[in-house]
């Protein structure tokens, strides 16, 4: 078949020529190939007569020149398939067509299987929470300029929250090969630059062996911790050209680099602080992203009978602190925590800024972070430098097995008497805490708006006793009993604005083929930005409920502004203007409703929630999204 | 709402400074009639209107109840003067309500508005509760 094709003309001047003149293609069967050459300016060295001759002859209206059994985005599909991708999500765009068509039809529409988004954002963000539960990348497809721009809060939130997502944005670098008009404004020199400054890595293939190449290359650093997003710009003629361009192509294999565990010097005095320290906390930051990582903190807790705060690690195991655990310690060593000097320290947002130390004088700090190893220098989103006393350049994940076996060689039997009573302080503190919680609900129970704690309370007793997992960033905290590693997908990222609708379908995706009931609490200003992704997750039968909180404002500016009008003595009663979401209110059941969706609400009296929340759960088990309108207190 | 990815980030934040300010209650704490008595007389229901108007609520909740962005102020709120003094000049984050904004008339009805607000069920008494 490649043979027939070869060189019979130049297919690409072919298909410009019959672009821009497609009413005369229509009106005579003899196309006029060299007419639009001829508008051209002359080149520098004008063809020799003979050579104008033979590019001025009619070209046979060839079927060949019409089609191509295969084009170069067949092979991309071969590629994503040697990759492992089981998803690519896009909104559609021109500047991967190719790539859509061979998706569908030459890749069978199966591993990877396209997600119809209505937002690149959703695309994006939906590929972050995949990732979050799954430990791996979705692919999505942008569109050249804009779908990367609509693309880019959820590419910065994969940045910010170490989150591998791999996207491939079509682009058309030949300017003689762009069609006139919009594919002139959907195009870019470099496309990419655009998230240059928050994606690890990008690449322009120009040739398919290269495009394998990079893919592979891009998937391996998209997958090494830190994990972040890559991009790879596939090039519309790269797609749309048949692949016997490019000769004998094969598949490059992926071998994925191993974490970077921290070296056995840093190990050992690491473990020899652990276990010398009478009062040491480890915070649990985003370290843990498997069963095997959170199995090995359990252990490394125990071991030591310290506390463990933030993270993933059992809400009711007894050592697990509030943030407050680390006022009285002597060590605190966190593992790859995002903000670790805004956790040792609290910033008084007042008119003139202080700092209060949340830890005592003479603290040790200790930081185990991949974090060390990357950082782009534009977006500020690393925080505060923080002084600590020992900085280890590691993965945790892959530091856990080392540390644990340093530890352990060194406790004493005295050592671990301390332990023990130190446990049982934990132990007892963690308690009372549950308590204290419960208490807290308490308050406020009765009312209306509904407060945030029956809402938890209402939500936990309706799951308690299923798989169930949170796709959302809103937990319960110590009232749901989390215990396994895919029940949160919270912590790091980049606060990115209109992210928790489209991440949360992204991760019930990722739980549904292993059948987990994920239910996420959804604020209603974040799901404003692109409630299209609700439509996303009905069309494509992901099960998942959305509960609303649903406080009818953007409610965090609406205490920034509180706090400026108080801090300029004037219009206290003003902060609602420009954050309210009301008059109308949005009724968000009906929204899902329209996009297919069960929903129910708004919900005001507290006594009609846990029956909506039950019913929609049903609808749920049936393996189809539901969405809980809930008009809730403001936190 | 925007700008909070993590609901238990941001509650994790009001922990350290809600222990700060439990410490700081606990000892404040005194019986509902002590307070009243110290207390000018106030209207509790201008002192509910205020308490939402002004933007109490924002951060302590509707029914003071407190949550993720500030502490329970009610039931049995604290003495009125340390009530007032912190109103007047906070000295973590809340932002300062001076006489210029909220008089002390006004402040003495969001202290009667708290002082009326009933006792919570006891927990063991809500079965969700418990599990
Ligand atoms: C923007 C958020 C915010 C607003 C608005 C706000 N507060 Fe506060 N308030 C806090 C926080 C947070 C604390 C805990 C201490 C701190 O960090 O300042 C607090 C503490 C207090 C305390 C001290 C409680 C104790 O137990 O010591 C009182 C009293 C109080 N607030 C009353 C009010 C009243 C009355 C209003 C309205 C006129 C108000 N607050 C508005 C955030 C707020």
């Amino acid at each position: 078949m490649a043979d027939s094709k070869s060189n019979q003309f130049d297919r690409r001047d072919f298909l410009k020529g019959a672009a821009a003149g497609a009413a005369a293609l229509a009106a005579t069967p003899e196309p006029a190939a060299a007419a639009p050459t001829q508008a051209q300016p002359p080149a520098v060295a004008l063809p020799s007569a003979q050579a104008r001759v033979a590019e001025t002859q009619p070209v046979p209206l060839d079927i060949q020149a019409l089609v191509e059994d295969h084009p170069g985005s067949d092979f991309m599909v071969d590629v994503l398939k040697h990759l492992g991708f089981e998803y690519v999500a896009a909104n559609p765009g021109s500047s991967f067509r190719s790539l859509h068509e061979s998706i569908v039809n030459y890749g069978g529409n199966k591993a990877p299987e396209l997600l119809t988004c209505c937002h690149e954002e959703s695309s994006a963000f939906m590929a972050c929470g995949y990732a979050k539960v799954e430990g791996k990348p979705m692919a999505i497809m942008a569109h050249s300029t804009v779908g990367l721009q609509h693309a880019s809060i959820g590419v910065y939130e994969a940045f910010g929250a170490g989150v591998p997502v791999f996207i491939i944005l079509g682009n058309t670098i030949d300017a003689a090969d762009r069609r006139p008009g919009v594919e002139w404004s959907h195009s870019a020199q470099d496309a990419a630059s655009m998230v240059r400054d928050y994606t690890k890595w990008d690449d322009l293939p120009i040739s398919l062996t290269h495009f394998a190449e990079s893919a592979v290359r891009g998937y391996k650093i998209a997958m090494t911790p830190p994990m972040g997003p890559v991009v790879l710009v596939a090039d519309s003629h790269l797609q749309e050209a048949g692949v016997e361009e490019h000769g004998p192509l094969r598949m490059p294999r992926l071998t994925l680099a191993r974490p970077p565990a921290a070296d056995s010097g840093a190990v050992a005095e690491l473990a020899k602080l652990l276990v010398a320290a009478e009062n040491p906390v480890l915070l649990g930051g985003q370290a843990i992203r498997t069963p095997e990582g959170m199995r090995l903190l359990i252990e490394l807790a125990e071991t030591l009978q310290a506390p463990v705060s933030g993270g993933k690690f059992p809400s009711r195991h007894p050592l697990r602190q509030g943030g407050g655990a680390i006022r009285n310690a002597d060590l605190v060593v966190g593992l790859d925590v995002p903000d670790f000097w805004g956790t040792v320290n609290t910033y008084l947002d007042q008119h003139v800024r202080r700092v209060q130390s949340n830890t005592r004088p003479g603290v040790k700090l200790v930081s185990l972070t991949s974090g060390d190893l990357y950082l782009k220098s534009n977006y500020q989103n690393f925080q505060r430098y923080t002084e600590v006393d020992m900085a280890i350049a590691a993965d945790p994940e892959a530091t856990l097995p080392s540390l644990l076996e340093a530890v352990k060689r060194l406790v004493t039997p005295d050592r671990q008497r301390a332990f023990a009573e130190r446990g049982k302080r934990i132990a007892a503190a963690s308690a009372q805490a549950l308590e204290q919680a419960r208490t807290a609900a308490t308050f406020g129970w009765n009312e209306s708006p509904i407060s945030v704690p029956r809402l938890t309370a209402e939500l936990w007793n309706a799951i308690k006793d299923h798989d169930w997992a949170n796709v959302g960033g809103v937990g319960g905290g110590p009232l749901w009993n989390i215990d396994k590693h895919y029940q949160t997908i919270d912590g790091g990222g980049v606060s990115a604005e209109g992210g928790d609708l489209p991440t949360a379908v992204g991760a019930a995706l990722a739980h549904r083929k292993h059948g987990r009931l994920a239910v996420s609490i959804q604020k209603d200003g974040d799901f404003m930005y692109a409630p299209g992704a609700l439509w996303t997750a009905a069309h494509h039968r992901i099960p998942f409920l959305s509960v609303m909180h649903n406080n009818r404002c953007y409610h965090q500016e609406v205490m920034h502004i509180q706090r400026m009008a108080n801090r300029h003595q004037r219009g206290i009663t003003n902060a609602g203007i420009g954050n309210r979401l009301d008059d109308p209110n949005i009724d968000f059941a009906a929204m899902a409703r329209a996009m297919g969706v069960h929903g129910e609400g708004p919900i005001t009296n507290p006594n009609d929630l846990g029956p909506a929340i039950r019913r929609a759960v049903d609808v749920v088990l049936k393996g189809e999204p539901a969405l809980v309108d809930v008009v809730s207190q403001p936190r | 709402m925007k700008g909070i990815t993590s609901f238990a980030l941001a509650l994790a934040a009001a922990f350290v400074v809600a222990t700060a300010i439990l410490a700081a209650q606990n000892p404040g704490a005194a019986p509902a009639a002590a307070n009243a008595q110290a207390a000018p007389k106030g209207s509790a229901e201008n002192g509910k209107k205020v308490f939402s108007s002004y933007g109490c609520y924002e951060c302590h909740g509707y029914a003071a109840q407190g949550g993720g962005a500030g502490p329970r102020l009610a039931p049995r709120p604290i003495a009125f003067t340390a009530f007032s003094k912190y109103v007047r000049l906070p000295t973590g984050q809340m932002p300062p309500y001076t006489s210029k904004v909220v008089s002390d008339q006004e402040l003495a009805d969001i202290f009667a508005f708290l002082s009326s607000i009933p006792a919570a069920p006891a927990a063991n008494t809500i079965p969700i509760l418990t599990r």
